[in-house]
């Protein structure tokens, strides 16, 4: 291992900004957000690579673009737009995206999955590491708390605050999820944004052969999602469809939105890329030393 | 010590139904939400007097317990009632992360407890949420003995903060606590002095307690009878001194013998102080169809039960035991 790689283990200090950017301008954080992921696994030793690597465009539009309103300095702050991670298994991506915003020391990463740490392998509340909204894991729940959050916000307080949820495409195979978004269509949440991470892997294989979900958009349409489809490591495209949501709210559409985001599993690794069998571990040292090779030389 | 009487009869669901009113007259940040049974749980006078803070989730009642997560986390206090069948197992993972592991402060009715559900039969009849509800961290569970104690139970669960269950049933029982009678979550009550036996009791089956004791009094044996409505937090000091006064239990409730009451008394009592328990319940079956009063005969939840069972309990105290009984074994009333 040379000097370099030795260095590119360490997190830096780095932060960034939430104000509307070029799209171009997102394609370094979401690398940083990568690099972030892999240091912090392979400290843990056990975790998620593929989801939270396929996912790091759709955090970095998120977090970075001008999308979401919130205050590092304060994630209690009352007028904030609120985010769920439904996916909990992937949290190392929301992590790194919560320290590449200034929520807490990036040092904090290394302790991801360690005793007594706020980085639970799957968020708890209960450790109120600033940013994590709820707790979440068990499949199918995250969305259904984001409904209820939407509906707090636009039918009980009347407030413009908006709520974000990001789900996987296998955790579609939980009904709950779809009385979830049976409420939110019944409810007219055009407050509420559903994010679905469209990477067509799961623990067991591709979807189709786990358990058929297709097709999803027909679905989300079906009950009653104003749906759009993006490219997921695309930043212009990603943008496309989060302005779409904010501008259905804006318009007051009374209807929910649902971004299909289309990515690959392990995206930006590629010895990972698009391969079901980076869904559940960490890599190895060399590993991890080849993938933060390879994403140094990216932007 | 204040004596207790036969005031008349009326479900404890209405009791939960009058509570959730003067909850929202309270708190204006009270939600309910419905699952389509609300004239039979009685969210439906909520519904009709403050229908802006009502939010119909329909059937699904995994998701009305995430949202209801979802409102708490957003600082409002939700209520969300069902069928205890549907609203504590049906959705018992979202009520163990969503709801006890992120502390959300949601507050759950469950309806249709026990077996003198009647006709509907044994899908509709939960006996089995108690047991579960008390092993989650975080989680207040209570089981008021009548109307008037259901109406204070629900209030106490709406002012105090986490998440917390209140079980009721649907069939009318008897009524003996009144508007001054004291309520505490956490604190048993006892209706009876007595250190001859205990009977420790929950829901309808306390004042089934109350004629057993009335019974045994005849032979002069006096009972001392709890009314234990606060499942957790459990009070241990009031169970504990009643094992050491009077060195042998009863335990009664219209659920499983296993895992309620009778668990959370047994534990305590193993802990601090053991002595004999006979657990007085359903003896590890299914319920079925049939009028209450039959059902409640059949599947031996009386007063008879309670009191020969505290025959039981006091031989085994007087001369110790050597058989080896299961705890569904439950003795008989001759």
């Amino acid at each position: 291992m040379d000097v370099a790689t030795k260095q590119s283990l360490d997190f830096n200090t780095t932060t960034f900004g939430n104000e509307r950017k070029d799209p171009q301008d997102l394609i370094p954080i979401a690398n940083e957000i990568r690099r972030d992921i892999i240091r912090s696994l392979v400290r843990a030793g056990s975790g998620h690579s593929g989801g939270p690597l396929g996912s790091a465009d759709i955090f970095a539009a998120l977090y970075f673009g001008g999308v979401m309103r919130y205050n590092p300095q304060d994630m209690h702050w009352d007028g904030r737009d609120r985010f769920v991670l439904s996916a909990g298994h992937m949290a190392p991506v929301l992590y790194a995206a919560l320290a590449n915003a200034g929520c807490f020391p990036k040092e904090e990463l290394g302790t991801l999955r360690k005793y007594n740490t706020r980085l639970q392998g799957h968020p708890g509340r209960d450790m109120h590491l600033p940013g994590i909204e709820t707790s979440s894991g068990s499949l199918g729940q995250g969305i259904s708390i984001a409904v209820g959050m939407a509906m707090s916000d636009k039918l009980v307080d009347g407030s413009d605050r908006r709520v974000f949820t990001l789900t996987g495409d296998g955790e579609l195979q939980e009904g709950s999820v779809w009385e979830a978004a049976m409420a939110a269509s019944h409810f007219g949440l055009d407050n509420f944004c559903w994010i679905i991470d469209n990477n067509d892997c799961q623990i067991d294989g591709r979807l189709p052969d786990v358990m058929n979900v297709y097709p999803i958009v027909d679905k989300c349409v079906a009950f009653g999602f104003d749906t759009i489809e993006v490219d997921g490591h695309d930043p212009a495209d990603l943008m496309r469809g989060f302005d779409h949501f904010l501008g259905n709210q804006a318009r007051g559409t009374g209807k929910p939105t649902a971004i299909v985001a289309k990515t690959y599993m392990g995206h930006g690794v590629s010895f990972m890329n698009d391969k079901f069998e980076w869904h559940g571990k960490p890599p190895s040292k060399d590993q991890a030393a080849e993938a933060l090779n390879e994403l140094a030389m990216m932007p | 010590m204040k004596t207790y009487e036969l005031l008349g009869e009326k479900p404890t669901r209405f009791g939960f139904g009058e509570g959730l009113v003067a909850l929202g007259e309270r708190h204006s940040n009270v939600i309910v939400l419905g699952g389509d049974i609300t004239g039979s749980v009685l969210t439906s006078m909520f519904k009709d007097k403050f229908p802006d803070r009502f939010f119909s989730i329909g059937i699904a009642e995994q998701n009305a317990t995430t949202i209801a997560a979802g409102l708490a986390l957003s600082g409002k206090i939700p209520f969300f009632a069902s069928y205890g069948a549907f609203c504590a197992l049906r959705n018992a993972d979202q009520l163990r992360i969503s709801v006890a592991y992120n502390e959300a402060n949601v507050k759950i009715g469950g309806g249709h407890a026990g077996i003198s559900v009647g006709p509907d039969g044994a899908t509709h009849q939960v006996l089995e949420e108690v047991a579960f509800l008390r092993t989650l961290p975080n989680m207040t569970m209570l089981v008021p003995a009548d109307f008037e104690e259901a109406k204070k139970a629900t209030i106490a669960m709406g002012e105090m903060h986490g998440p917390a269950y209140i079980r009721f049933g649907r069939s009318p029982v008897p009524m003996f606590t009144t508007p001054d009678t004291p309520f505490e979550i956490g604190r048993a009550l006892v209706l009876r002095e007595g250190t001859d036996v205990a009977l420790i009791a929950c829901g309808a089956m306390v004042w089934e307690s109350m004629k057993a004791a009335d019974e045994l009094a005849k032979k002069g044996i006096q009972a001392r009878v709890i009314n234990s409505p606060s499942i957790k937090p459990f009070d241990f000091a009031t169970v504990t001194a009643a094992a050491r006064d009077c060195g042998a239990i009863v335990t009664a409730e219209e659920h499983q013998v296993h895992g309620g009451l009778g668990g959370a008394v047994a534990e305590c009592t193993a802990k601090n102080a053991p002595v004999p328990i006979e657990f007085v319940g359903v003896k590890d079956s299914f319920g079925g169809s049939g009028e209450p009063e039959e059902l409640m005969e059949k599947f031996g939840l009386t007063w008879k039960e309670i009191y020969a069972s505290a025959l039981v309990a006091m031989d085994r105290r007087d001369k110790g035991s050597s058989s080896v009984r299961a705890i569904k074994d439950v003795p008989q009333y001759q």
